[in-house]
């Protein structure tokens, strides 16, 4: 092993057999991967973005180059930016509450308790549940007139269909589906943690909740910053529930639609793909923004040891 | 003194364990209100006063109109198709080329590799218009294969097998070469079977990725034979729109398969998607 690294430090010698062997074998594997990346993802990358300055010719013609046309009138385009502040609305509440919920979750399934894997088992539930027979299931609840929610709590709210709250009612489904997942990449996390920290913790007196902040919280930053990250990722670009729970008729669909369902409509729906993927490059664009920022503001909560 | 540390203590326990009920009430109910509804009248599942908890009969009706308009036998194949070759595509193409980009010096490789990662923080959505144009140059819309195309290889799935094959000792590749293994040898019979929990991690997260994936199978697949249950079951609700007993027939007949392999797998299931998840 050394031996050819030594080699390889000398310049313009012929490769050995072993390097000569390494070269030809690391190619042949990875060969599959990187062809069916180059043709499904990197290739197409160049292509959404010049896709981006043309619009769909008419009759069937191809792509006709327009330059920045597709951004201008994006720029004037009340529906994409009222969808990108639906998505904005939808990860705030997804984000912070199912991160809160599921951390909680997770401290009490860390402590030696009965029934542990019983109620991981319900937590994960929803995440191997098909999105759309969730959401169908929880536009039934939603129900104005017949639903199970109205029926509990004696009222009479429009859930789904009151632009005023319908995104709230959407981002609560998303809640509900993903606490089970962060929940068990948090509870990996505890379970790194070692013992000792609490033991020395609870022969100081220390309080569950001040055990909680003071050493859960400072310990675990790196799983919660990495949930965080995937997280905000995963909810910038929601889809599937606003697909099945909002009818294209729905009151609330535009204060409700996120930016990937309007892309999704816009070019699949009304075949406009050069609009379509002026949109996703705003997504693309709103997406990695967030994710340098998050990246520069771990410096300031999150501990590595 | 002791007394009244257990005390508190069992107090504890017995708030910890209200939170976790309450929490596995919510989780449940949405699946509950599933099944009881489908098993009532469209009536009974309508009515107000009273308001019906648990049918007066346990009708099947339902079922067997869904299951007679929908063609599930079709829609289960399309999905399960989808999962096995996605599945074998990811495993079997991440596991060589993470064990390439792990313990291979060759030309080239940071820079490959670097492609990897770069993939991985691209939305997936950038990648959709080009990716249905291909499939449709091919004219392969509307097939099993225009399910899978986009899952042919996994970004994700090389890293994840790259990182598993790095926590490898050396010294079994060295002992190995000795003993006159060529490198397609040791990954065979001494590496890639060392990897094989990360394998299945990788296996199940793709399959249920796969299961739960809408999008793409609503834009290239159009016709109802050829969708997977998601898709089928996101179109179908435009067909049914007040028959909520018939909705959620077809949605317990979508999702109760895969909640049945779950119960079985749990640990397995959770480990897997634990693992894959936490290590992006």
């Amino acid at each position: 092993m050394s031996e050819s690294t030594k080699q390889a430090a000398v310049p313009k010698k012929k490769m050995t057999t072993w390097e000569k062997n390494q070269f030809v074998y690391g190619w042949a594997f990875i060969l599959p991967t990187m062809l069916g990346l180059i043709v499904l993802n990197i290739y197409p990358i160049f292509l959404t973005i010049y896709q981006s300055f043309c619009k769909t010719g008419d009759f069937g013609r191809g792509n006709v180059f327009i330059g920045l046309e597709n951004y201008a009138t994006m720029l004037k385009d009340p529906a994409v930016w009222q969808s990108l502040l639906n998505t904005f609305k939808y990860a705030i509440i997804e984000v912070p509450f199912s991160i809160a919920i599921s951390l909680v979750l997770a401290v009490f399934l860390n402590r030696k308790i009965k029934f542990r894997s019983g109620y991981r088992t319900i937590f994960f539930l929803p995440m191997i549940a098909a999105p759309a027979a969730v959401a169908m299931v929880w536009r039934w609840l939603y129900n104005t007139q017949f639903g199970l929610l109205n029926h509990i709590f004696g009222t009479h709210i429009q859930w789904i269909s009151d632009p005023k709250i319908a995104w709230i009612s959407v981002a609560v489904i998303g809640v509900w589906s993903i606490i089970g997942y962060n929940m068990v990449l948090f509870l990996a996390g505890l379970q790194e943690i070692p013992g000792d920290y609490y033991e020395a913790a609870s022969i100081d007196g220390a309080s569950g909740i001040r055990e909680f902040f003071s050493i859960t919280i400072p310990l675990l930053s790196p799983t919660i910053f990495f949930v965080l990250v995937t997280r905000v990722i995963g909810a910038l670009q929601v889809f599937d529930l606003v697909y099945v729970v909002m009818d294209r008729t729905n009151p609330a669909l535009p204060k409700t639609q996120s930016l990937v369902y309007l892309f999704y409509q816009t070019a699949f729906t009304n075949g406009n793909k050069g609009y379509g993927a002026a949109m996703v490059m705003l997504l693309l664009a709103v997406i990695l923004l967030i994710t340098v920022v998050q990246m520069y503001g771990q410096k300031k909560w999150v501990h590595y040891d | 003194m002791t007394g009244s540390l257990k005390r508190k203590q069992m107090i504890t326990t017995a708030v910890i364990h209200a939170i976790l009920i309450i929490f596995s009430i919510i989780m449940i109910i949405p699946f509950l209100w599933m099944a009881l509804t489908a098993f009532k009248t469209v009536t009974e599942s309508t009515s107000v006063n009273p308001f019906v908890i648990f049918p007066s009969e346990w009708r099947t009706d339902a079922f067997v109109t869904v299951w007679n308009n929908m063609d599930f036998f079709r829609l289960y194949m399309n999905t399960l198709l989808l999962i096995f070759w996605r599945v074998i595509a990811a495993v079997l193409t991440a596991t060589l080329a993470g064990y390439a980009f792990a313990r291979l010096q060759f030309k080239g490789r940071d820079f490959m590799f670097s492609l990897i990662l770069f993939q991985m923080m691209i939305p997936a959505q950038i990648f959709i218009i080009p990716q249905y144009a291909m499939v449709s140059a091919m004219h392969m819309t509307d097939t099993i294969f225009a399910l899978v195309f986009p899952g042919l290889v996994t970004a994700f799935g090389t890293f994840l097998l790259k990182q598993s094959y790095m926590s490898l000792p050396v010294s079994l590749e060295e002992a190995a070469r000795l003993d006159g293994c060529n490198i397609f040898q040791t990954f065979l019979y001494i590496m890639a079977p060392l990897a094989r929990s990360s394998m299945v991690a990788l296996g199940i997260f793709t399959a249920v990725f796969a299961y739960k994936d809408m999008m793409w199978p609503l834009i290239v697949n159009t016709s109802a034979n050829k969708m997977p249950l998601s898709a089928a079951l996101a179109t179908m609700q435009g067909q049914y729109t007040s028959n909520y007993p018939q909705l959620m027939a077809a949605s317990l007949i979508a999702v109760l398969p895969m909640i049945v392999i779950y119960l079985i797998f749990q640990r397995q299931f959770i480990e897997g998607i634990a693992t894959s998840g936490g290590k992006l």
